[in-house]
């Protein structure tokens, strides 16, 4: 990927944010409730897990309360789940744009992840709420918050345009995403704490970048959760990894998307 | 400015995508996935194609359904890319290969306008300054900040259009979008596309209206089976392109043709012209009735099709379509061989050669049985038809009217009584 491309990306800028903006616009039209869902789709995830695994499962939370500590790791975990899943039909869905038209095929699934952003800050808003209700402390770890938001979406993007990209030529990639996520999900401390898995485990574990952004996140709101440097260390190389990975991908195969979709 | 190379584009016509789930798990089984490669067919939509195109000229592009002209077009514009060869293009390129690209249905016409200017290379600034100009250009004023799911389609293109009249690029590259919209419509588009020629910007355009591309392009590319058939002066190419088209077949058999679109359920055989006597006729004459006869041939029962035809001047401008659906002719079932008559009158075309061609679809026309494009010659020789003994050839035009000169008004009268008349009143 030379200098002329990142050019051109820097020069179709607008457009990046024009399919934002469609993303959003066009989400909750027609429907009665409207922008409340981004509101109420993240407490009802909440509600469900507390119930399912806080209550009914005795999950060990670390001594926070189960509803902020699952919904604190929600957040971040919703944004990258739902961008990965409506970036990874972008292409495929706009078929006629790829066939039609010229434009830097990257801003469509990173138009996805810019628009997530939006979900992403409701889902923070809440969470401050929350946080004000339980009476909970953030830790000085807070100021760290946006090199983990950062490495957020350097992985989601990364995995996003893997997922577009594989999905124009396999539409394998639309049945199988769906379970990938949910096992993704599990692999990652969403609904358990950092605490119940073996020490020795951790490691390992930590390549999957998700982890290290969600114990991040932990991290940064609750001084009971201390930061572990070194696992943080492997999240973010693997995030990065991840994201130079997805991009290269996407970048050798798009020359011939229009010819395959 | 555009300077091609050598361009050839290949295509896989591979079955990766239509096998059934038993093959696939036979495949898995076998392994054959591993090997499928080996098993692709290639077609090359484009074979060394090398073009040159100075600034400021317009350049039409024609030639038959899957020629690559659109495959060119893609090439040119970025959107795919060339198997081998070169491309050199100078210049912002704004290509409308269709109007409306990028509209969202649940999004307002205003805010369409934003999205596919900016699909089209448009900032948000020139939007913003065109805004006026589009919304007026378009005609849907009154409906701007209504959803655009709620638009006729003509509605939808017309908006489309407007968007892209506004683009400003040095190299417009227009396919076919022409071809849609009713007369008033497309008489805008042809003027727009002539103001952009007078702004010195190099125009490509494809187009199947050769009248247009007469008109718009001095230079006339026609490319045939992946390669550059012929170029230079559009008048020149368009008379070789339609001489090709005619001189496919002899008008009375069409088994043997085979550019023609359609699933065959209903093959057109022949057609076939008929004097009032019900003879056969090689030519016809001018204003004298004719009765057209189409043989078909339906493999298998066929309920409500929809037969018609459409008639050019050997310049390729459409003169009529017509059909049993314009007519509200219900057919009930075609069903192995026979024919279909359709009687004219008064034949009012002055003397030339017409091309026709005929279409045959279901009575929704989404479903095509057959479709011949310009496969049957029609020639019309030199009749008496005004009754005046003058020889009227195509240099009058392409119709005449049933007619007569009425000299009433002329009769003298003298000058100054009429004024008294007038004065009085």
């Amino acid at each position: 990927m030379g200098r002329e491309t990142i050019l051109e990306l820097w020069r179709y800028r607008e457009l990046l944010y024009f399919f934002a903006w469609r993303e959003i616009k066009v989400r909750y039209r027609q429907a009665a409730f409207g922008a409340g869902w981004a509101v109420v789709q993240p407490l009802l995830s909440m509600v469900v897990f507390t119930l399912l695994f806080g209550r009914v499962a005795h999950m060990p939370s670390d001594g926070i309360p189960y509803p902020i500590f699952c919904y604190c790791a929600l957040v971040p975990w919703t944004y990258f789940s739902s961008v990965v899943t409506t970036a990874s039909g972008s292409l495929v869905n706009n078929e006629s744009l790829l066939t039609k038209v010229y434009f830097p095929r990257m801003l469509l699934p990173a138009g996805a992840a810019l628009a997530g952003l939006l979900d992403f800050v409701i889902g923070s808003v809440l969470l401050v709420g929350l946080m004000l209700y339980y009476h909970v402390v953030a830790s000085w770890a807070l100021v760290l918050s946006p090199v983990i938001i950062l490495v957020m979406v350097l992985v989601t993007v990364g995995v996003s345009m893997m997922m577009a990209a594989a999905n124009v030529r396999y539409r394998d990639v639309k049945y199988a995403l769906p379970f990938l996520i949910q096992i993704w999900m599990f692999a990652t401390p969403v609904i358990y704490p950092v605490t119940v898995i073996p020490k020795w485990l951790r490691p390992i574990l930590a390549l999957n970048p998700c982890w290290g952004i969600v114990d991040g996140f932990r991290a940064c709101l609750f001084p009971g959760i201390p930061f572990d440097a070194r696992l943080l260390g492997i999240s973010v190389a693997v995030a990065l990894a991840v994201f130079l990975a997805g991009v290269y991908y996407f970048h050798r195969e798009e020359k011939s998307f229009a010819d395959v979709i | 400015m555009i300077i091609v190379e050598k361009l050839s584009k290949q295509y896989r016509i591979g079955h990766i995508r239509s096998t059934t789930l038993p093959e696939t798990l036979m495949n898995l089984a076998t392994l054959a996935f591993l090997r499928k490669k080996t098993q692709e067919e290639t077609i090359w939509a484009l074979r060394d194609i090398s073009l040159s195109i100075e600034p400021g000229e317009t350049v039409g592009i024609i030639g038959r359904n899957g020629a690559g002209k659109s495959t060119l077009l893609k090439i040119l514009s970025k959107i795919t890319y060339p198997t081998s060869g070169t491309l050199k293009v100078g210049g912002r390129v704004a290509a409308m290969l269709e109007v409306g690209t990028g509209f969202h249905q649940e999004l307002t016409g205003r805010e369409n306008i934003y999205l596919n200017g900016s699909i089209l290379g448009m900032t948000k600034k020139e939007v913003d300054r065109k805004l006026d100009a589009i919304i007026e250009f378009s005609g849907v004023e009154k409906f701007i900040d209504t959803p655009i799911k709620r638009y006729s389609s003509g509605m939808r293109l017309r908006l489309g259009f407007a968007v892209a009249a506004h683009l400003e690029a040095e190299i417009l590259i227009v396919d076919e979008v022409l071809a849609v919209g009713d007369a008033a419509f497309q008489r805008k588009c042809l003027n727009t596309m002539e103001n952009l020629r007078e702004r010195a910007r190099t125009v490509l355009f494809v187009s199947h209206n050769l009248a247009a591309v007469e008109n718009l392009c001095r230079r006339c590319v026609w490319i045939d089976a992946g390669r550059v058939h012929m170029d230079g002066e559009s008048r020149r190419v368009i008379e070789a392109y339609m001489q090709s088209m005619v001189g496919q077949t002899d008008a009375g058999d069409l088994d043997k043709v085979e550019n023609r679109r359609g699933n065959g359920k209903i093959r057109f055989r022949a057609v076939e012209f008929l004097s009032s006597e019900g003879d056969v006729q090689r030519v016809v004459r001018a204003g004298d009735p004719v009765v057209m006869r189409f043989h078909y041939l339906a493999s298998q029962p066929v309920y409500h099709p929809s037969l018609g035809f459409r008639m050019y001047t050997d310049m390729g401008t459409l003169i009529t379509d017509t059909s049993t659906w314009h007519h509200s002719v219900d057919i009930p079932v075609l069903e192995g061989e026979g024919h279909i008559d359709l009687a004219i009158e008064c034949l009012n075309l002055l003397p030339a050669k017409y091309t026709l061609s005929l279409w045959a679809t279901d009575d929704s026309g989404m479903v095509v049985y057959d479709n011949v494009e310009h496969g049957i010659t029609l020639e019309v020789e030199t009749a008496n038809i005004y009754g005046s003994g003058k020889d009227i050839d195509s240099r009058s035009g392409i119709v005449f009217f049933p007619q007569k000169w009425n000299l009433a008004g002329t009769l003298k009268r003298p000058v100054g009584l009429e004024n008294i008349a007038a004065q009085e009143r």
